[in-house]
Order: C-alpha cells, then structure tokens, then sequence
C-alpha cells in the first residue's frame, strides 16, 4: 500500500478509535442542565418517554476494554496502515512455517514406504491406512469413497481395468494420468452401413454381454460394422486394449452405463475420460500408496 | 375532514400483510432447501428446483420480502406516530409499496431461472437493482420528508435507527451493484479480485448490520416501550450506542474474508472492530430489556411482549457469538461450517423474525381500529412453536459446525487429513434432520399467524382511519 493509503487508513483507524472514547466518556457523566434520571421531558404519541438513566458501569467497561485490546492488537499484528506490527507476524510467514513443519513430518512418514512394490505395501496395514487416506483426499471426489466409481469414473474395485491393473500400471495410471479419447463415429458408421448402422452396432455390443438378443441378421450387420471401426482400438473380440485404454464390452463393467441411450451418446459425440495426473500432486511414494490401497480392493489377500 | 389528519395507514396494511405472505413464502422455500440437504432427490432434476437456485431465493425472500416489508410497515407506521403528522405523501406511499413488490417479484422469477450476479445477499441483476435504488430513494423521501414536517422537536430514537438504515442500505447497495451490463440480464462488477471481495463483503456484513439490526432496533424501540407502557431505559445509552453501532459496523466487513487474499492489515482491522461491536450491540439490547424494569410480570400474559423481549435475548446472543466467531482463530474453526448458518439463523429467526412478528402482531390490530388480534392464546402458540423451532435449528447447526471444523482439520501423525469431505458429511447427516424439523415447527408458527391475521380482518370490516395525535404540548415544534 502507498504511503498517503496508509496514511489514510492510520488517520481513519486513529479517528475512529479516539470518536469511541470521547462519545464513551462524554455520555458516561452528568452534565448541567441535563435531564434527571428518572425523565427527559420527551413524549411522543401520547405515552412514550424517556428516562436518562447512568450507562451501566460493566458495560461502560467492557466497552473501554474492547478498545483496548484493539489498540493491543495493532500494536503486535499488522492492522495500523503499513506498520507491521512489533510481533513480526504475517499470514504468509506462518503459511511458510507451519508448512516446512508438515513436509518435513510428511517426508519423515513416507520414508518407509519409497520405492516399494504395491504386492508388498498391500499387505502392511500402515500402508494401506496410509494410502487409503491418500485415496479419500484425493482419489475420492472422482471415484467415490468406496472407490466403487460413478458415472463417468471408473469402478476401481472390480476386476475391470481400462488401462491394465497390473501393479505398475495403476501406479503409471495414477502418477501420469491418462487420457481415453473415443472420436464421434456416427458419421462414418451411417456412410458405411447406412441409416440403421448405429442402432446395429448398438444391438450387436449390447448383445456381447447378454443384454439384448438381437436378430441374426441385425447381429450380423452390427458385427461387421463393429470389424471394421470399432475393432481398431476395442479389439475384433472387443476385449478391450489396455494400452489405449479402451474398455472391454463384454463383461458386465460400463464406465458410463449400458443403456441404449448411453451407447448412442458416446457413438455421436464420443467420449474423453480424463484421469488428471497426480505427481505433481501427491509425489510419487503417496501415489504408490493409494495405488496400492486401489489394488488391494481387488486383490484381497488368501487366509 | 381533511385527510391531512388523519394517518396514512393504507401503506402500513399493506406492508403488514406482504409481511406475512413473504414469511411463509421465503421461509417455505428454507424448509424446501433444508429437506434437500437430507433428501437430495427433491430437487426432482429440475433445474429451477436446485439448491444453488433456491438458496439465494430463500435468503433473498426472507431478508428483503419478509424483514423488508416488515421494515416498511413499521417504519412507516412509527414515523407518523412520533412526528404526530400522515406521511408525505401518498402517491409515493404507494409507489413504494407496489415498486418493492415489483422487486421481489422479479427475484422470485430470475433468481430460480438462474439469473445471479454470484454476490451473496446481492445476487439479482442489473436492471432489478436499479429498480430498487429508484424505490429505496423514494423510500428515503417518504420517510425523511414525514421527519422534516413533524410537529415536535425531537426526533425519536426509533427514528434515528430507521433514518441510518435507510441511507446505509442506499450507499451499500449503490456501491455494491456498480456493473457493467453485458445483456438485457448479464454484468460484470467493475470490481476485481480481493477488492471485489472486499466491496462485497463490506456490503454484506453491513445488509447484516443495517439492514438486519439497525432498522430492526427501529422496531424495537417503538414497540417495546409502548406495548410494556414504560419509559425507555435510558435516553443517554441510545445516543452512545447508536453512534458507536453504526458508525463501527462499516468496519467488520474483513471478518467475512480471514485467511484469503485479503491483505494482513485489513483483516486484523476487521476482526478488532468487530470486536469493539460488542459493547454497542448490546447497548441497544439492555435499553430494550431494562425497559421492562417494574414490569417484567406482563411477560406471564402478554405474548406478543414475549416475543419483543425474547428476540432481544437472541439478539444479545448472536451479538455475543459474531465479534467471538470474527476472532481469527474461532473463525479458522468456524469458517465454512454449518456453525455460520446456526448463528445466522440466531440472528434471523431468533431477532429479526421474532421482533417484528411480535411488532405486526401489534400495529395490525391498531390499524385496522381494534384492540387487540383475534386470539392472543394463538400469539402465544405462536411464540412456542417458534422458539423451540429456533432452537432445535441454532442447537443442531452448532454442533453440525463444531463437528465439521473439528473432522476438517484433524490431521494424522503423518501431516494427512483425518478424514475425508464426504466422512464429515455423513456425521452431520442426522443434524440435517434436526434443523428440518425447527424450520418446519417455524413455518408452522407462520401459518398460524396468517390464519390470526385473516380471522382478524374479517372481524375488522372496513378499517377506521386514525386521526393524527396533537403532539404534547411541551414537545409542540413552532
């Protein structure tokens, strides 16, 4: 703040302050020819009056003390225009310290777990009090407290995994992110099997995991477009591709639903699932662990 | 006769009525938003329906629909009653009246449709803020005329307070609404970043200040003397604590604002004048209760005193715990809890609500030219209902907030948080539930309120005009 803000703010705060005691200590005596106590003379609609009775001395104190500890405070804290107040306190002094106090207790408390491999960190139990921690401050506002998914945000307590759920690639998935782009193919799937070709290919993967039986001939058309565009990153059983991150399609798994209407969605518009990445985050060690929190759920171990 | 001596009491009905209506309105969509936070299916996927639309509604329904026609009404009704002259003027009576109307009709239509600037307590758009600076300056002739041609010398305390408060809100909301208009119901403030956030909560620590506390010690200090038939306490403690109120609450605005962008020094400002608040808040809440002194048997028989002189305890409350929650480090606990919304609603249905349904339940019956309502046991019901709904409301959001402030900031040995959002969420669930039902038991008062009102019209006919009082004759101004 310039100077002359300062100087501004010093002269409002000073103004405001010694307005208070005057109006205080003026008011809190009697003066000549002031009304008595008991009336002040005034009426108005008929019965209403006035006494003038002394101003309770407790409160007369606990005014004067409020002002007091104000003058204190702007004292030891920054307050009075661009003084900074004799106790050296700053918001962003103690942001800085009480933060080099939790890093160096953080570090101290991720000693134990770097470098380990998730197997081994699933089953010791700090590690996974730890990472589950980790998974509920950061993880859980996408995928649910349960990490049991949403719309949208894959279930990561199943066996389904889109980009592979072996132990290093969650921890990839979760240090690097990933990004599931799947282009709108409603265009090129009418030019190639014409008006009913989305309905076709729809009936066709719905068919791969029971959900509908559709007729011979609608299969057939429908597995034939499916061949020839979707097979590119689904894979000709539609089995899904870890390394693209497109799902499989025939199990009972969906990330964004399974009915009909969803199908057609994501073949009209297509669909970009984003998984942010976490390193600069979290760091590396904290996503092991909720990684390795994550596999846990799906990897109970065998008493 | 001439109807210059007679009072206008048209605009005072009016206001009284809308006073009701929007309470039961405004408080209605509270119990709607309330049920959402339990139920969330309620919003029914509408839009129109959802939380972040009905919020603003709600505290924009109840703080300017219900406290502001309660404000119009009483005021109007004192300063004619203490200037002993009928308003100045009619036509503007009116134009204020059907102007607010117009005003808290368009909120109810934008505000659901989506329509916000995002600046709480001050969310509608550009061409509705207009509308009520023209009606808010009108207002302020209406009622500063009325002051300038009364016939005795002193102005009342009552007055003062309504006077600060009608030129507070002006300057607030002026300074506040300053946009650029991008589209027939689109702007941008001309503020930015923490002094936007500064404007805003320098605006909406005084809306809590004037427009929820001054005009509403207006109230008070007409209607609790009169209704006890005693002297008010002391003549010299209102000058003192009207000048320390409102001359330090255009300070505490920072308080809404520790921990952010805002500089050190103007937090500290903040958080020691609001502290200094303490003294002159209560000041005007022993005036109000040392009021009773001789008196204090009327409270067994007389409701409507109940609730003037209730309202004031919950005022001394909320007055106690704000400058306490302004500290910075309660507020590092308090802030962003339910614990906010429980001391909100202290304030709200605990002192605002009571004091001026105790205030209507007391000038409707006069003017409309009868002693008293239709069924005083009903005020009493009324009373009850009402203040054990505060109670169960302010009770569970206080622990709600504890428990939220406390799980958010638990930490683990290794510098983690304890427990996760939804964790602190799930604890408060049952709370949710609690606070539902004060808010229904309040509604529920309402109602009952509004059946009295309608049972009190009925006996009532056609109203009989009141004539204007000749001043005392020691108080006669030349």
């Amino acid at each position: 703040m310039s100077g002359s803000w300062s100087t501004y703010v010093i002269a409002l705060v000073v103004l405001q302050v010694v307005a208070c005691v005057v109006l205080l200590w003026y008011t809190s005596r009697r003066h000549k020819g002031e009304a008595e106590p008991e009336k002040t003379g005034h009426v108005w609609d008929e019965d209403i009056t006035e006494y003038n009775k002394p101003l309770p001395r407790w409160w007369i104190n606990l005014f004067y003390l409020t002002i007091l500890f104000t003058i204190g405070y702007l004292v030891w804290y920054p307050g009075f225009g661009n003084f900074a107040g004799t106790s050296g306190w700053t918001s962003a002094r103690e942001h800085d310290a009480a933060k080099a106090e939790g890093d160096a207790k953080l570090a101290a408390a991720l000693k134990p777990f770097e470098g380990k491999a998730l197997p081994e960190l699933a089953v010791d139990p700090k590690a996974l009090a730890f990472g589950k921690g980790v998974f509920a401050n950061n993880c859980a506002v996408c995928h649910g407290s349960n990490a049991q998914g949403a719309v949208g945000y894959p279930n990561l307590a199943d066996q389904s995994w889109q980009w592979g759920g072996e132990p290093e690639q969650i921890v990839e998935t979760v240090l690097n992110g990933r990004n599931a782009a799947m282009p709108a193919w409603a265009a090129s799937l009418t030019a190639m099997g014409g008006a009913t070709a989305k309905d076709d290919v729809i009936s066709y993967v719905r068919s791969l995991s029971n959900l509908e039986q559709p007729t011979s001939d609608v299969k057939e058309r429908g597995q034939k477009l499916f061949g020839s565009i979707c097979a590119a990153c689904h894979g000709p059983d539609a089995k899904g591709m870890a390394v693209l991150g497109a799902p499989d399609l025939t199990d009972d798994a969906w990330v964004y639903g399974s009915t009909r209407e969803v199908l057609m969605t994501g073949i009209e518009q297509g669909r970009n699932g984003q998984m942010p990445a976490h390193k600069p985050l979290i760091g590396e060690t904290r996503a092991r662990l909720a990684a390795a929190y994550v596999w846990s759920l799906s990897h109970k171990p065998v008493h | 006769m001439a109807e210059a001596s007679f009072y206008n009491d048209k605009v005072v009905r009016q206001f009284a009525v809308m006073t009701v209506v929007w309470g039961i309105v405004g408080m209605a969509v509270g119990v709607l938003i309330a049920a959402q936070l339990y139920w969330p299916a309620l919003n029914f996927d509408l839009p129109w329906l959802s939380f972040g639309r009905l919020r603003p509604l709600h505290t924009n329904a109840v703080i300017f629909a219900f406290g502001g026609c309660a404000l119009f009404a009483t005021s109007l009704h004192v300063v004619q009653r203490t200037c002993h002259v009928r308003l100045l003027s009619d036509g503007l009576a009116s134009f204020v009246f059907w102007g607010w109307q117009l005003v808290i009709l368009s909120a109810a239509i934008s505000l659901p449709l989506g329509y916000t600037q995002g600046k709480e307590y001050a969310e509608l758009e550009w061409p509705i803020d207009i509308v009520i600076a023209v009606v808010w300056v009108a207002y302020a002739v209406l009622f500063f005329g009325t002051i300038m041609k009364r016939r005795v010398k002193h102005i009342y305390v009552a007055n003062w307070f309504f006077g600060a408060f009608i030129i507070a809100v002006a300057l607030l909301h002026i300074v506040n609404s300053i946009a650029i208009p991008v589209g027939a119901m689109k702007s941008y403030s001309v503020y930015g970043g923490a002094v936007d956030a500064m404007v805003q909560w320098w605006y909406g620590h005084n809306a809590v200040g004037f427009f929820l506390t001054a005009g509403f010690l207006g109230m008070m200090y007409y209607y609790i003397p009169k209704q006890a038939g005693r002297p008010v306490y002391s003549y010299r403690l209102s000058v003192v604590h009207f000048w320390a109120l409102i001359a330090v609450y255009m300070w505490a605005g920072p308080h809404h604002l520790h921990y952010t962008a805002l500089p050190d020094w103007a937090q500290s400002l903040g958080m020691v004048f609001s502290l200094v608040l303490l003294a002159p808040s209560w000041g005007g809440a022993i005036n109000g209760i040392l009021t009773l002194s001789g008196v204090w048997h009327k409270l067994r028989t007389d409701p409507i005193l109940k609730f003037l002189i209730v309202s004031l305890s919950f005022y001394m409350m909320s007055t106690f715990e704000g400058p306490m929650m302004s500290i910075k480090t309660v507020n590092s606990l308090s802030h962003y809890t339910d614990w906010t919304i429980g001391h909100v609603h202290s304030g709200a249905l605990g002192w605002v609500a009571m004091v001026s349904i105790g205030s209507i339940y007391m000038l409707l019956p006069r003017v409309l030219g009868l002693k008293q309502m239709y069924s005083t046991p009903w005020i009493d019901a009324h009373f009850w209902v009402h203040t054990i709904g505060v109670v169960f409301y302010i009770a569970s959001m206080w622990i709600a907030g504890v428990m939220q402030g406390l799980m958010w900031r638990a930490t683990n040995a290794d510098g983690t948080l304890t427990y996760s959002f939804v964790e602190s969420l799930n604890v408060t669930y049952p709370y949710y539930l609690v606070r539902l039902g004060g808010g229904v038991l309040v509604l529920a008062g309402m109602v009952l309120m509004a059946v009295n009102v309608w049972k009190t019209y009925q006996l009532a006919k056609s109203p009989v005009p009141q004539p204007v009082l000749p001043p005392d004759a020691s108080q006669a101004r030349g």
